[in-house]
C-alpha cells in the first residue's frame, strides 16, 4: 500500500465526516420543519438558519463522491452500481429537498405546505438510507470474482442496517436540534432543546444495540479490536457530553459534540475496513482492497497537489461565510445585521 | 427491454433535463451580474431593481440545476460501472477538481449573494455575483474536459484493460476542449440573453404594463448580450466543424447526411430524409460550393461519405456497425445552427428597432411576439448540439476505446433501471412544471413587488418586531 493510496483513502473518510457534519444538522433542520415548530413563522426562521449554506454542505457529499470516483474507481463502481436502489431513494430525497427552499419561498400560500413536507421527508430520507447503506456494507455484501455485487432485499434491510440507518437519522436530528439551538432565539431555541433532552436518552438504546450488532454481524472486533471499541466508547463519550451540555444550555458543546461523533462514527466505518473498501460475503478472495481498487500513482499525484492547493481555499471562505451569518436568526424570520 | 437501452434513456433524459437549466443558469447570472453592476456604478435604483427581479428567476433555475446535476455525477457509477472502471483514472478527476474547485465556491457565494443584499456593501456584494459567475463557468470547464476526453482520448495509455491518465495536462490541452467550452459558454450567454429579451418582450405584450420601461432596459441589455454571444456561438461552431472533419469524419457526414462521397467542390444539403436501414438518402436538396466552404474555407476539396468512413472505421476498430442515427443528427444539427443564425438576426434587428431614433419593435405587436417566442430557441439548440455531439459518438462512449454496450453496469436489473427512469420522469414533470409556473408567478408580481413587500415588512416592524401573527 502507497502512502498515496492511504492519504486517499483517509480523505475520502473525511469528506463523508465533512458531509455528515455540515449536512447532517442541515437533515436535522429539515426534519424539524414540520415536527418541531408551530407556525409558518417558526418554519421560516430555522429554514433561515441554513439558507446559505446548505447547498454548500451538500457539495461535501459531491466532492466524496468526485474523490471515490478518481481515487478509488473501482470501489466507486461497485458501490455505486451495487447499491443502485438505495442511492437512487438517496437522490430522490435530496432532489424534493434540494428544491423546497427556493420553492417554498416563492409558491402562493396554499402550496407552501407541500414544499415543507417534501424538505421535511428528503431531509428524512437521506439520513436513513446512507445510514442503512454503510451498515449494510459493513456486514459483507456479495460480491464477485469481476467485482459486481448483486445483492438481495435482505442484504440491504436487516435488521442491523435498519439500526444503523434509524441511529444516524436520530443524530442527524439531535445534531439539527442542537444547530437550532444554536442558531435562533424564541419558542423554538428552548423547545429544540427540551425535544434533545428526551431523545438523547433514546439514542443511548440505540448505541447500545449498533455496538451488540457490531459486534456480532461485523468482524471489526476481530480485526481491529483496539481502534472498534476506542471508537465505541468515543461515540458513547460524546453522545453523554452532548447530552449533558444540552441540560446545562451549553450550546455551542452540544453541537460540536453531536457533529463530532458523526466524524467518530465514520472513522470506525473506514478503520472497521481496513484494509478493505468494500467487504465481500461470498469470499474475501473477492474483497476490493485499498492495494487493487485505486487509481494509478500519478492521478493520485495529481489529485493530492490539488487538495493541497485548494482545501485550505474553500476551507477559508467557507470559515468566512460562517462567520458572515453568526447571528442568531430572531424569532421574527429576518437575519440581525449588526 | 436492455439495460443498455434504459440506460442510454437515463442518461439521454438526465442530461438534457439537467442542461435545460444549466446554460439558463449560467447566462442569467451572467445578466444578473451585469445589471447589479450598473446598479454599482451608475447608483440607479432600476438597474438595482432589475437585478433583484432577474435574480428571482436565476434563483429558481439553479435550483433545478444543482439537484439535477448530483443525478449526473452519481449515474456513472450507478448505471455505468464497467465505465467508470474503465476510465475511472482519469475521468474522475476532472469531476472531484470541478467539485472542488467549482461547486464550493459557486454555492458558497450564491448563499451569500442570497442572503447579505443588507448586510454588505453594494460592492462586495455584486463581487459575490461574479464568483458565482465565474464558478458556473469553471464547472464548465471541467465538465467538459471530462467530456472532451470522451470524445477525443489524450494523454492515457492502456493498462490491463483500463485506461490510465499520462499526463493530466494533456486533458486540459486536449483542442475538443477549448472547442467545447467555447461554444458551451457562448451558447449559455446567448441563452441568458434571449431569456431575458423574451421574457421581457411577453411582459410588454401584456394588456396593462405597469412599468414598461423597466422592461425596455431589460430588453435592450438582453439584446446586447445575447448579440454577442451568437456571434461567438457561431464562429466557435464554426471551428468545430471543421475539427470534426479530421476528427470523428462520421459524425461530421452523419450531420450533412452524406452517404457517398462529396464531389469537389461539396454541395450543401439543405434539407434531406435518409433512408438509416438501406444506407441512402431518400432526397435531398443541395447548394454548390457551400460544403467545402464550410468545411475547409476553400470552394474547393471534397468530403468523405458514411459508407467509405464505415468500412475504413471496420478495417480500423473491427467488425461492427459505425452508422450513428443519421436522421436525428441531420435535423438536430440543422435545428440548432437554425435557431443560431435566427437568434443572430433577431438580436440584431431588435436593436435596430430599438434605437432611440425610432422604437418600432415596441409598436408593433407581431415583433414583441417574435421576440417572446424565442424564449424557447436557445433551450432547442443546446439540447440538439447535445444530440449531435453525443449521439454522433455513437457506438462508442470514448471514442475509439470504449463502446457503450461495454459500458453498462452488468448487475444492474432491467426492474432497477425502469423504476429509477419512471420515478426521474415524474420527478422532473412535477419539478419542471412547478419551476414554470413560479416563473410566470415572478413575472406577474412584477418587479416593483420587492419594494412594497419591503415597505409593508417595515411598517410591520414598527408596530410589533417580534409576532407577526398578531395581526394576520
Ligand atoms: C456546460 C456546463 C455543464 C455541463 C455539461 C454539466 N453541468 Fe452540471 N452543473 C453546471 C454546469 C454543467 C452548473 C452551471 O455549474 C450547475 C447548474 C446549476 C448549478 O447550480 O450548477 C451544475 C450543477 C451540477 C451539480 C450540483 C452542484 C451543486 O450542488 O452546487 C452536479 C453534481 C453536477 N452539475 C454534475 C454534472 C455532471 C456529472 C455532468 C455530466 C454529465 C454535468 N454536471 C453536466
Ligand atoms: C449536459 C449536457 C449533456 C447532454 C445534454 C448530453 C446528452 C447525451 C445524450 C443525448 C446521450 C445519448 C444517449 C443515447 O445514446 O441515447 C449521451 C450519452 C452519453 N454522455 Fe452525454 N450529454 C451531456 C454531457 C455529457 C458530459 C459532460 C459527459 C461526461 C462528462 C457525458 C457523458 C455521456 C456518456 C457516458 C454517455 C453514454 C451513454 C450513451 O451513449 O448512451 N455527457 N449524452
Ligand atoms: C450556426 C451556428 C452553430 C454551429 C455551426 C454549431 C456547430 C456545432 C457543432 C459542430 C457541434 C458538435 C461538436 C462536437 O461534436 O464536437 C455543436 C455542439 C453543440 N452546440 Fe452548436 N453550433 C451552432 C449554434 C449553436 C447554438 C445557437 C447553440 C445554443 C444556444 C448551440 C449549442 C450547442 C451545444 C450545447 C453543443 C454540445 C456541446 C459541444 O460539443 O460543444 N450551438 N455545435
Amino acid at each position: 500500500m502507497s502512502g498515496l493510496q492511504l492519504l486517499w483513502f483517509i480523505l475520502i473518510a473525511v469528506l463523508f465526516s465533512g458531509f455528515f457534519f455540515l449536512e447532517g444538522f442541515d437533515f436535522g433542520v429539515g426534519m424539524a420543519v414540520q415536527s418541531l415548530t408551530h407556525n409558518e413563522n417558526e418554519k421560516d426562521q430555522i429554514v433561515a438558519t441554513i439558507g446559505p449554506v446548505w447547498d454548500g454542505n451538500e457539495v461535501w457529499l459531491i466532492t466524496a463522491g468526485g474523490a471515490l470516483f478518481a481515487s478509488y474507481p473501482f470501489w466507486y463502481a461497485t458501490l455505486f452500481s451495487g447499491y443502485y436502489l438505495i442511492l437512487f431513494t438517496i437522490l430522490a430525497g435530496l432532489i424534493i429537498r434540494g428544491v423546497s427552499f427556493e420553492f417554498r419561498k416563492s409558491v402562493p400560500t396554499n402550496q407552501k405546505q407541500l414544499w415543507n413536507w417534501t424538505l421535511s421527508i428528503g431531509s428524512l430520507i437521506v439520513p436513513f438510507f446512507f445510514g442503512v447503506m454503510f451498515i449494510s456494507m459493513i456486514q459483507g455484501m456479495p460480491i464477485d470474482a469481476h467485482g459486481d455485487m448483486s445483492a438481495t432485499f435482505s442484504d440491504y434491510i436487516n435488521l442491523f442496517s435498519i439500526v444503523g440507518g434509524v441511529a444516524v437519522t436520530l443524530l442527524s436530528y439531535l445534531h439539527g436540534l442542537n444547530y437550532i439551538a444554536l442558531k435562533t432565539t424564541g419558542p423554538v431555541r428552548d423547545r429544540a432543546k427540551n425535544y434533545a433532552k428526551f431523545l438523547y436518552g433514546i439514542l443511548y438504546l440505540g448505541l447500545v444495540a449498533f455496538a451488540v450488532l457490531m459486534y456480532f454481524k461485523t468482524d471489526f472486533f476481530e480485526l481491529h479490536f483496539a481502534t472498534t471499541l476506542g471508537l465505541l466508547i468515543l461515540i458513547v463519550v460524546l453522545t453523554v457530553v452532548a447530552n449533558v451540555a444540552v441540560m446545562r444550555d451549553a450550546e455551542i458543546t452540544t453541537f460540536i459534540a453531536s457533529g463530532t461523533t458523526f466524524v467518530a462514527l465514520v472513522a470506525l466505518i473506514f478503520t472497521g475496513m481496513f484494509p478493505r473498501v468494500m467487504i465481500s460475503s461470498i469470499s474475501s478472495k473477492y474483497d476490493l482492497l485499498i492495494t487493487n481498487s485505486s487509481s494509478s500513482p500519478y492521478t493520485l499525484k495529481i489529485m493530492s497537489y490539488t487538495a493541497i492547493a485548494f482545501l485550505p481555499l474553500v476551507l477559508a471562505y467557507i470559515a468566512w461565510t460562517y462567520y458572515i451569518f453568526r447571528k442568531r436568526v430572531k424569532h421574527e424570520p429576518v437575519l440581525e445585521t449588526k | 427491454m436492455s439495460i443498455v437501452a434504459l440506460g442510454r434513456f437515463q442518461f439521454a433524459m438526465t442530461t438534457i433535463y439537467h442542461y435545460f437549466f444549466v446554460p439558463f443558469s449560467i447566462g442569467t447570472g451572467l445578466v444578473v451580474a451585469i445589471m447589479e453592476t450598473m446598479y454599482v456604478v451608475t447608483k440607479k435604483d432600476e438597474y438595482l431593481k432589475m437585478a433583484k427581479f432577474w435574480g428571482n428567476i436565476f434563483l429558481l433555475s439553479f435550483a433545478v440545476g444543482v439537484v439535477t446535476g448530483i443525478i449526473q455525477e452519481f449515474q456513472f457509477g450507478m448505471n455505468w460501472s464497467a465505465y467508470s472502471r474503465f476510465v475511472g483514472d482519469i475521468f474522475g478527476a476532472p469531476l472531484a477538481v470541478e467539485a472542488l474547485l467549482a461547486f464550493f465556491m459557486e454555492s458558497t457565494f450564491l448563499g451569500l449573494w442570497i442572503f447579505t443584499w443588507k448586510m454588505v456593501s453594494p460592492k462586495l456584494h455584486v463581487t459575490f455575483m461574479w464568483i458565482v459567475t465565474l464558478a458556473s463557468s469553471l464547472s464548465a470547464l471541467w465538465i467538459l474536459a471530462a467530456n472532451s476526453f470522451m470524445q477525443h482520448p489524450t494523454g492515457y495509455t492502456i493498462k490491463n484493460g483500463h485506461a490510465v491518465m499520462t499526463s493530466f495536462s494533456a486533458l486540459l490541452k486536449n483542442p475538443q476542449l477549448w472547442y467545447e467550452f467555447g461554444h458551451v459558454i457562448a451558447a449559455a450567454v446567448v441563452t441568458g440573453g434571449i431569456i431575458i429579451v423574451g421574457l421581457s418582450a411577453f411582459q410588454l405584450l401584456k394588456k396593462k404594463v405597469v412599468n414598461p420601461d423597466f422592461y425596455k432596459k431589460s430588453m435592450h441589455i438582453g439584446l446586447l448580450v445575447a448579440l454577442f454571444g451568437s456571434i461567438a456561438v457561431l464562429t466557435a461552431g464554426d471551428l468545430q466543424m471543421k475539427a470534426l472533419v479530421k476528427e470523428q469524419p462520421m459524425k461530421f457526414a452523419a450531420t450533412e447526411g452524406l452517404y457517398k462521397n462529396s464531389g469537389d467542390p461539396a454541395a450543401w444539403t439543405v434539407v434531406a430524409w435518409a433512408n438509416e436501414n438501406g444506407h441512402k438518402r431518400v432526397f435531398g436538396i443541395e447548394v454548390p460550393y457551400v460544403l467545402s466552404i464550410l468545411a475547409y474555407d476553400e470552394p474547393s476539396g471534397s468530403v468523405k461519405g458514411m459508407n467509405a468512413i464505415n468500412k475504413q472505421l471496420i478495417k480500423e476498430y473491427g467488425n461492427r456497425n459505425y452508422y450513428p442515427p443519421v436522421n436525428t443528427l441531420f435535423w438536430s444539427f440543422r435545428v440548432m445552427a437554425g435557431f443560431g443564425t435566427l437568434m443572430l438576426l433577431v438580436s440584431l434587428l431588435g436593436l435596430f428597432f430599438t434605437r432611440k431614433k425610432n422604437q418600432l419593435l415596441y409598436r408593433q405587436k407581431w415583433m414583441l411576439w417574435i421576440l417572446g417566442l424565442c424564449t424557447f430557441t436557445p433551450f432547442l439548440a443546446n439540447t440538439t448540439g447535445w444530440l449531435v455531439t453525443e449521439l454522433g459518438r455513437y457506438p462508442w462512449t470514448v471514442y475509439g476505446l470504449f463502446t457503450i454496450k461495454q459500458s453498462i453496469s452488468p448487475n444492474v436489473s432491467v426492474a432497477s433501471l425502469l423504476i429509477s427512469n419512471i420515478v426521474y420522469f415524474l420527478l422532473f414533470t412535477g419539478i419542471g412544471a412547478t419551476m414554470i409556473s413560479l416563473v410566470v408567478r415572478e413575472l406577474r408580481k412584477g418587479p416593483d413587488y420587492e419594494e412594497k413587500l419591503d415597505k409593508e415588512e417595515e411598517k410591520a416592524a414598527k408596530i410589533d418586531p417580534f409576532d407577526k401573527e398578531a395581526f394576520e
